[in-house]
């Protein structure tokens, strides 16, 4: 599901005021936790929390149990015992085609990495640009931009995949790497635009110029590392964007040592049709490819608030 | 903004730099975004044509056939069951979804419930997880030969429904988009939850609000911008569903080939290798989407803020 782009949506309510506005409001709201409290309601509303945690963390334990079992004890042992075999299933994971899952896996990285990169920082020269220039075409450049939001990746998947085939270019690794980094080239460079008008004030730049400063030198050397939170943040979306695309290198590639995890899982379990005994792989697989991402996760929470933030507050 | 004075006295060379940073973006989306949407317009007008018995091997000509592939497309039933069978699975994910992560938001925000950290983090968390694995998973929970539901039904003595049969296959695709939806809107709608001004609460407050009362008459609406516009977002994403029924394909016979609309464009493109009819429906596809997303924001805008 294209996530992204909601928070775009969400912005367009957008109330001005303070980078931060949200917090005040939330402090002084939060005093109130001291009044009086209905325990019946807190109740209600404490479960009602804890049966969305529970529908939502299932499937995550399911796997972690899962994975810890033989293929053969998967169909026959209770699905709440842990098994043994979670360094089994490891090894034999590994030994897939001589270690071809950590391939998978070293392409995600190289994928979603590369592409997330590329688009960051072609998505902060342009936002630095639009915020701090004036230019003719301006305005037209950022318009035909956010319009991009509304293509349907439909429409874009199949025909760069017949457009690269006529250049002999489909089926490489930039016939990914370029078309993701692209797919976020429209939110990239609204929140691009947004990220460099808030943290990069007119004053410095206009004083580096006055000490001489050539432009690319305020560009890249001063305003880039004042956007550099804002441009984590944008990374990571991307990064999430192009890490959860299916479609694009699922019709892109045909070789399976070029696949990213999400395309080579898919197709062993397609393999699974015929054999169930490959599931243990798939399931062994499924918990490693999502366990970096988990961490990731926990770890910059900061980074993905503070783009959501931005996206919905602005 | 650079002062009036500053852009006078820029060298050729200084005025050139905002577009040196932009060219970038610009090669880019030129490259994959334009391009491909061309591309695809020019493909549907084009066709092959056979000459002969088809033998020789210059005898498949591509030219052009004017709207042939279109009312081609516009008639094909399967297309269209695509398009009807996906309005169906929208109909239901969206408001579940939507609804959901309201009320995971509205929790969040109340000065009443507890857990609440630990909820945000557990109910964002499939946020993380990529739709193929979390098809994958899911699919893993709808089998009944692994299902951790199977010893839970059998234990209360009924038999587990079968989850990917005719009947119930939709919403168990559809489960699969709640489930890694609905953590991401929620976290949207509670931000602007938060962000909202503290003297309107206290306003209310004085009024002698009740929360249930606050949270339908002060936080919906104004929040419902916002929802809004995530929900048209959310429908626009929808429409285009194709990761979880192709990954859940591997272990179930009723989801066909052609089950969704972008599923039947790339079955007619790879698998049936007409690529003119897939470029004709992909385009169909595309402007039912615009047309269905831009009447959407005009009903819901004239609704929503239409009295204002």
């Amino acid at each position: 599901m294209a996530v992204v782009p909601v928070v775009a949506g969400a912005a367009d309510r957008a109330k001005p005021g303070p980078a931060g506005a949200g917090r005040p409001g939330r402090r002084s709201r939060r005093s109130r936790a001291g009044s009086p409290m209905r325990p019946a309601m807190s109740v209600t509303a404490t479960a009602l929390l804890a049966l969305g945690s529970v529908y939502t963390l299932l499937p995550v334990l399911w796997v972690l149990i899962a994975s810890t079992k033989s293929s053969a004890s998967l169909f026959t042992t209770s699905t709440a015992v842990p098994g043994g075999s979670l360094v089994a299933n490891v090894k034999q994971l590994n030994g897939y085609r001589s270690g071809l899952f950590w391939r998978w896996m070293a392409n995600t990285a190289l994928y979603a990495g590369g592409g997330a990169l590329l688009g960051t920082l072609v998505c902060g020269l342009a936002g630095f640009a639009l915020a701090k220039y004036r230019f003719r075409g301006k305005q037209l450049f950022f318009n035909v931009m956010l319009g991009g939001v509304m293509v349907p990746a439909v429409v874009l998947a199949i025909p760069t995949y017949l457009m690269l085939a006529k250049l002999n270019l489909a089926g490489g690794y930039l016939s990914v790497l370029l078309p993701s980094a692209a797919a976020g080239l429209p939110y990239g460079t609204y929140l691009g635009r947004i990220f460099a008008a808030s943290s990069v004030p007119d004053e410095i730049l206009e004083s580096g110029r006055i000490e001489g400063a050539g432009e690319w030198r305020l560009m890249l050397r001063i305003a880039m590392p004042m956007m550099a939170p804002g441009l984590a943040s944008m990374f990571l979306f991307q990064f999430v964007g192009i890490w959860n695309n299916f479609l694009l290198p699922y019709i892109m590639l045909g070789d399976d040592r070029k696949f990213p995890l999400t395309v080579g899982l898919y197709s062993l379990l397609n393999q699974g049709t015929y054999q169930p005994a490959v599931y243990n792989l798939v399931i062994t697989g499924a918990l490693l490819s999502v366990l970096p991402l988990i961490v990731l996760f926990l770890t910059l929470q900061r980074y993905w608030r503070s783009g959501i933030v931005t996206g919905a507050v602005k | 903004m650079p002062t009036s004075r500053s852009r006078r006295y820029r060298s050729l060379g200084t005025r050139a730099v905002p577009y040196a940073a932009i060219a970038p973006a610009a090669v880019l989306f030129a490259a994959f975004f334009a391009t491909p949407i061309g591309f695809a317009i020019y493909m549907s007008l084009r066709g092959v044509h056979v000459k002969g018995l088809g033998l020789d091997p210059h005898a498949r000509v591509e030219k052009w056939v004017g709207t042939r592939n279109y009312s081609q497309a516009l008639g094909d039933s399967e297309l269209w069951h695509g398009v009807l069978r996906t309005l169906a699975y929208g109909a239901f994910l969206l408001p579940v979804m939507l609804g959901l992560a309201l009320l995971f938001a509205l929790l969040l925000d109340s000065a009443r419930a507890r857990l609440t950290r630990f909820a945000r983090l557990a109910i964002f968390l499939p946020y993380a997880v990529p739709v193929v694995i979390a098809s994958l998973l899911w699919g893993f929970l709808y089998l009944p030969t692994v299902s951790p539901f199977q010893p839970l039904f059998h234990f209360l003595g009924v038999p587990m429904p079968d989850v990917l049969s005719n009947s119930t296959i939709l919403f168990s695709v559809a489960n699969v988009g709640i489930w890694g939806g609905t953590g991401y809107n929620m976290i949207v709608i509670y931000t602007s939850l938060t962000a909202l001004p503290a003297d309107v609460y206290e306003a209310a407050k004085l009024d002698g609000c009740s929360e249930i009362a606050l949270a339908v008459r002060v936080k919906i609406p104004m929040v419902a911008p916002a929802l809004v516009l995530t929900g048209l977002f959310s429908i626009i994403a929808t429409l285009q569903v194709f990761s979880e029924p192709t990954t859940l394909m591997p272990i179930t016979k009723t989801i066909s080939s052609t089950w969704t609309p972008l599923m039947k464009i790339y079955n007619d493109a790879f698998g049936r290798n007409d690529l003119y009819e897939a470029a004709a429906e992909a385009v169909v596809v595309a402007v039912m989407m615009l047309v269905l997303s831009f009447s959407l924001l005009r009903v819901v805008n004239k609704r929503a803020f239409g009295d204002n």
